[in-house]
């Protein structure tokens, strides 16, 4: 189906069957709950391999070097030691890891698995050892002497971009990893012309995924059928089982990768394939014994990709009324060691003009290798930081014309009636970066109105006459979602009379248990209690991508629904012989196909799948019923839809320490149709969490030297239930032409605006003495270092 | 994330764990509420020989009352200490300074006694007892001796104690009448190891005066530091707005911490200002209403 | 594991079920909870004491199971997620969807379940800063918040 004829159609969400109470839409609470609240989740760790052995990796403690020798004999003496591999010992795995997101500019630096010679960042593995016991292996990675010639290193863009700066990989003559430019119109000349400009650097640090269950695998070899059965904690399973089939040479049908049912967390880092994961599987293998690596929390804090590096160089030029005539953005990206795939930085890039209409766009990415750990998407994926750059400018244009910021933002809007609006620049997949939906200017005036933003602004003016510090910021954005290539769903009826729906995708405790059952529910006309759902298993669902991006709902979602749709014919394609009745005529009743509402003439799905699915051997099928009642069904977006939102808040400034205090805070979001409105909720308000991590408190530390300075919670401050203020939550709902069922993503819109509407709010409290915020996460030691810096002015 | 190997000893009397810590000594690390030391051996930043486990040491575990004042023997928990109606009218201070110690399970099973034999520069207690004057009571096969808290403290992780000794309990004496007290600390998120923080206690003279001071901040020192500069402003003077300034820039004045990721230097000292004065402000106020 | 470790017995009451073990002194009582008697609700976010995820009862206190080790035990009553089968707070959290991956979800509820008992659940901030030591990366704080308050308060009888 094409975006244009979905478009035509009026878009509205999928209809039950008259009758039946629709389940799309509808806050039903969740089938993973009762296992969760008991205890019975099942995690990787959880899971039961008797007799596995555990593995612990040597990491390097140099952020750059070149290992001279390894010394394992010591270790290899310990009772309980099963076996130790160095890089060198293993030649197989001496293969580059691919990037996961490339660019034909892309000056690729290979990323092994164990790094047999040279070691680009603190905490990447070089050894491991398989032991009897975790506590066994522990005490042998300490006796594993590694000779390292330690090399000089860089630890931020800016050390990176130095003239004499080291260079984090020899084969290159520069740190720079990939230079891109994208333009619309004539940015330049705009620049040149503009009745006014501004312009401004912004810092946004590194921060982590820190799911609170850390990465994993584990790995079987079944030496009898040849098959590899792999345990990992991953978003992606089917690109796991691809790339360890690539590494060991294997058909990708004898690697079977089965995500454990229950998973303790993703925000991005455990969507990419990390060394480990290539090594564990292949020891087991050699050792034809179940192996267990699960990453500890020092190890995560080092060896497990972060994300949002990123350093804004903003120039804008308006004219008096406020109106954008261009902007440029040219911002340097922490690559970090090895480039692990571009979709951060080239988020950024397509994410930056937001909400509004910019004739004149000048974007560009300076991506640099640094000595530290690479970067992976980390929730909010590089748009947290482009919406750092352009909403920060908002503000201070309001700022330089004496205009309000609320106003600035409605008049360079984008109208409702714009819609598919192009934005003259290209996404990464090489289309016109086109937004699919969404009506900007109401959300905002909605938010404006629930925020009573005139009334805030009245009391913000008292509280000031009064001599507190508060401030007000707005935060708007769009969010590229929904992003192909495709995802699909396998439904198949049971023998129990069950209908399976089956993903390739994985959850992360977004509820896709329950979701995707109301998606087929409403597809097929047939009660939830009937529908099971199974995630995670390649050998269920040849192929798939994934979780991430915010974009499951809009690709499994929409396959869920034509394949449910198909299911139903199928099933009634069957009943319609054995009832001798026209399908037409047919409808579910429980787990009955019902005649003419007659429950005298129904057949029941026990009854069909015998038939259909059973079978007699050796009987000829029943003429007209089809064998093999199953629909596997894919869908490929066109193109990345649009969500979108806007966020409001107030805040108040201690002078005393600059400690900030989030006195009210909206969120207006724009999701398109809504599966399950409680489990959106839910995504939003834990998405805002992670935001107010990112604005205040997350900061990935790393010395000059490259040496990670933050190596446990206390010195990583992760938001608990006192950081995490009550929030507000508007809601408007235009649904996407895009896909069938109208929906864009959901997992990533909390976290996006956060940081730049609290950042915003914080100038804006500080006005009085002039500080500038160019810096997140905006600590009180910076707060005090801004209002000290104006005070001495 | 795993503790090397150690041998692990469960000694039931005192005399029995100053014996095992007489036989160990530089090898032994005793073992309280472990909230201090579990961490350090998980990390294997510690990794003693012996662990001296004195949970079931008898006779360790209550607070009691002694002549002047209060006992709080080394099993004590924190939150003992932290919900005892008898050491809150005691020492309000206690209270509002483990509020602040980490997160309730942690107090739950960390003691007052490790938290001072950890020493940690930046931990709440050391610097509470240090403004409390209190006495630590330690013990060795040698035989007993008293330590004020000013000389137990000695720099980052390190105390008085020799390696045989243990700490068994600290003595606070009651506060004279018309004493007041305040803590103030400033934190990333609660429950972090403070930036800086600042204890203080204050008796009044007659005519409202400050009669006796002291006043101690943590997190810009190797160890709990007195604010003498800041005490010599207040003493003999009521403390009013005025005095409490000019005690707040000698606070600032007479600290030298260090910068590191959380905090610079200037920043820190800036705080040790900012919280003598809230400290003193509180206490002012109790005083001049009471 | 190393010469000269000494393996003490250590008997303990776990969910009400006497339990003993002889395990390597250096095993905390987390992983003793989860690898020796397959109680693997409780779950392990750190290992450094600064999560919660691990909270269990021990003779009814609320502590980090990754802090103390297995051998402190000896004559303890532990109370995990697995023994607090009929606690209200459960169909509260179903009810606030008060999690999401569900993996500090146990430890939540154990903490909550002792911070409820300690009668410090009276006011929401009260709650917030009680469960401070608890961590949730999906986020979920103002849901628990809603469950922990509405079984403290009784409404949820």
């Amino acid at each position: 189906m094409t975006a244009e004829a979905i478009a035509e159609a009026p878009v509205r969400p999928v209809e039950a069957t008259p009758g039946k109470q629709p389940m799309i839409g509808a806050p039903v609470r969740r089938r993973e709950d009762r296992r969760l609240i008991t205890g019975q989740g099942r995690y990787l760790d959880d899971l039961e391999l008797p007799g596995a052995y555990e593995a612990a990796f040597v990491r390097t403690p140099h952020a750059s070097a070149r290992i001279r020798s390894i010394d394992t004999t010591a270790a290899a003496r310990l009772p309980g030691v099963i076996g130790i591999w160095t890089g060198a010992d293993l030649p197989e795995l001496v293969k580059p890891i691919p990037p996961k997101v490339s660019n034909p500019l892309l000056r690729d630096m290979p990323r092994y698995p164990l790094p047999p010679e040279r070691v680009h960042f603190v905490g990447e593995p070089v050894a491991v050892v398989v032991a009897e016991s975790r506590y066994v292996a522990e005490d042998a990675v300490e006796l594993i002497e590694v000779d390292y010639e330690v090399l000089p290193a860089v630890s931020s863009t800016t050390a990176a971009l130095a003239p004499d700066a080291p260079r984090v990989h020899d084969e290159l003559d520069d740190n720079v990893a990939i230079h891109v430019t994208q333009v619309a119109g004539e940015p330049e000349e705009a620049l040149r012309t503009a009745p006014h400009r501004l312009s401004e650097r912004f810092v946004i640090a590194r921060g982590g995924g820190h799911s609170m269950e850390c990465r994993g695998v584990a790995a079987r070899y079944d030496v009898g059928t040849g098959q590899l059965t792999v345990w990992p904690s991953t978003q992606s399973p089917h690109y796991t089982r691809n790339m360890l089939a690539y590494f060991y040479g294997m058909d990708e049908d004898d690697v079977r990768v089965v995500v454990p049912r229950d998973s303790g967390g993703g925000f991005g880092p455990k969507a990419q394939f990390h060394g480990e994961d290539a090594v564990i599987p292949y020891v087991a293998m050699l050792l034809r014994h179940p192996v267990k690596w699960i990453e500890d929390r020092s190890e995560n804090f080092v060896a497990t990709m972060m994300e949002r590096n990123q350093v804004h160089h903003v120039e804008v030029g308006f004219d008096d009324d406020g109106k954008l005539i261009v902007v440029k953005n040219v911002f340097e990206h922490d690559q970090g060691a090895y480039c692990a795939g571009l979709q951060v930085p080239m988020i950024t890039l397509s994410t930056l003009p937001g909400q509004y209409r910019i004739p004149n766009i000048h974007t560009e990415l300076i991506g640099c290798y640094t000595n530290m750990v690479p970067t992976s998407s980390v929730r909010g994926a590089g748009r947290p930081q482009a919406v750092v750059a352009m909403e920060r400018m908002m503000d201070r244009i309001a700022e330089h014309l004496g205009l309000d910021p609320a106003e600035v933002r409605l008049r360079n809007m984008i109208r409702a009636d714009e819609f598919p609006y192009k934005v003259g620049l290209t996404f990464r997949d090489g289309s016109p970066l086109t937004y699919d939906s969404g009506d900007f200017p109401s959300l905002t005036k909605a938010v404006l109105a629930r925020f009573d933003y005139d009334g805030e602004r009245e009391r913000q003016a008292l509280a000031r006459s009064a001599g507190r510090l508060v401030g007000i910021g707005l935060g708007a954005y769009v969010e590229g979602c929904g992003l192909g290539p495709y995802e699909g769903a396998r439904l198949r009826l049971t023998n129990d009379g069950t209908v399976l729906v089956t993903l390739a995708a994985t959850p992360l405790g977004q509820g896709y248990e329950t979701i995707y059952a109301q998606i087929a529910s409403d597809a097929m006309g047939l009660d939830m209690e009937h529908i099971a759902v199974a995630t995670g298993d390649t050998s269920r669902i040849p192929f798939g991508q994934g979780s991430f991006a915010s974009r499951t709902t809009v690709t499994a979602g929409s396959a869920t629904l034509q394949a449910g749709r198909e299911l139903r014919e199928k099933i009634f394609e069957v009943a319609a012989v054995l009832l001798g009745a026209p399908a037409e005529e047919l409808c579910f009743q429980g787990d009955r196909v019902c005649a003419g509402g007659d429950p005298g003439r129904s057949v029941s799905l026990r009854d069909i799948v015998q038939v259909s699915n059973i079978g007699k051997h050796g009987i000829t099928m029943p003429r007209g019923v089809p064998a093999g009642i199953e629909v596997t069904s894919y869908f490929s977006p066109e193109r990345a839809s649009y969500a979108s939102g806007i966020h409001a808040a107030t805040v108040e400034v201690d002078p005393d320490t600059g400690q900030i205090k989030i006195l009210r805070y909206v969120i207006g979001h724009d999701c398109g149709n809504v599966i399950n409105p409680l489990l959106v909720d839910g995504q939003v308000l834990g998405g805002f969490a992670h935001g107010i991590g990112n604005a205040l408190y997350e900061e990935s530390f790393y010395d000059d030297a490259g040496q990670p300075q933050s190596a446990s919670y206390l010195d990583y401050s992760l938001p608990s239930a006192i950081e995490v203020p009550k929030v507000e939550l508007v809601h408007q709902f235009t649904p996407s032409p895009l896909n069938p069922l109208g929906v864009k993503g959901a997992g990533e819109g909390g976290t996006i605006p956060v940081p730049a509407t609290i950042a915003n709010a914080v100038e804006d409290a500080l006005r009085p003495f002039g500080a500038r915020i160019t810096s997140l996460p905006i600590t009180p030691a910076k707060v005090f270092a801004a209002m000290t810096a104006t005070n001495h002015r | 994330m795993k503790p090397r190997p150690f041998t692990y000893l469960a000694p039931t009397s005192v005399d029995e764990a100053l014996a095992a810590l007489a036989e160990h000594s530089f090898d032994a690390k005793v073992l309280a509420g472990g909230q201090s030391l579990a961490p350090l051996l998980n990390f294997r930043m510690a990794s003693p020989e012996y662990l001296i486990d004195i949970n079931d040491v008898a006779g360790l575990d209550r607070v009691r009352r002694v002549d002047g004042g209060w006992h709080i023997p080394a099993l004590v928990r924190q939150r003992t200490v932290e919900r005892s109606p008898e050491l809150r009218a005691a020492f309000p201070l206690l209270p509002a300074a483990l509020e602040q110690v980490a997160h309730p399970q942690i107090r739950n099973r960390g003691t007052v006694c490790g938290s001072l034999a950890h020493a940690d520069p930046a931990a709440e207690l050391p610097t509470v007892m240090t403004a409390l004057d209190a006495t630590m009571r330690v013990a060795s096969v040698r035989g007993e001796r008293e330590v004020p808290a000013e000389e137990f403290f000695q720099f980052h992780f390190t105390t008085s104690l020799e390696d045989d000794e243990l700490l068994v309990g600290v003595t606070v004496d009651d506060l004279p009448p018309a004493t007041s007290t305040g803590f103030a600390e400033f934190a990333p998120r609660h429950g972090d190891f403070a930036l800086a923080a600042v204890a203080g206690v204050v008796t009044r003279a007659s005519d409202g005066a400050v009669g006796a001071v002291r006043l101690v901040a943590s997190g810009v020192a190797a160890r709990p530091q007195r604010l003498t500069a800041a005490e010599k402003v207040l003493l003999g003077q009521r403390p009013t707005p005025d005095v409490v300034g000019a005690a707040e820039r000698a606070a600032r004045g007479e600290v030298d911490p260090t910068g590191d990721i959380h905090a610079s230097a200037d920043y820190r000292r800036h705080l040790v200002g900012v919280l003598a004065r809230r400290v003193l402000t509180t206490i002012a106020e109790e005083g001049d209403h009471a | 594991m190393g010469p000269g470790v000494r393996e003490p017995t250590t008997t303990v009451t776990v969910n009400g079920a006497r339990l003993v073990a002889n395990l390597d002194a250096r095993v905390t009582l987390l992983d003793a909870l989860r690898d020796r008697f397959g109680l693997t609700g409780t779950k392990k976010g750190c290992d450094q004491g600064t999560c919660g995820s691990c909270t269990v009862l021990v003779d009814g206190r609320r502590v980090l199971s990754c802090l103390t080790l297995f051998a402190q035990c000896d004559g303890r009553q532990v109370t995990t997620i697995e023994g607090l089968a009929d606690h209200p707070l459960r169909a509260a959290f179903i009810k606030h969807d008060a999690f999401q991956c569900g993996y500090c979800t146990p430890g939540q509820i154990v903490s909550a379940a002792a911070l409820i008992r300690e009668g410090r659940a009276g006011r929401d901030e009260d709650i917030r800063e009680y469960m401070s030591g608890n961590l949730c990366r999906c986020g979920a704080y103002p849901r628990i918040l809603a469950a922990i308050r509405e079984v403290a308060s009784g409404a949820h009888a």
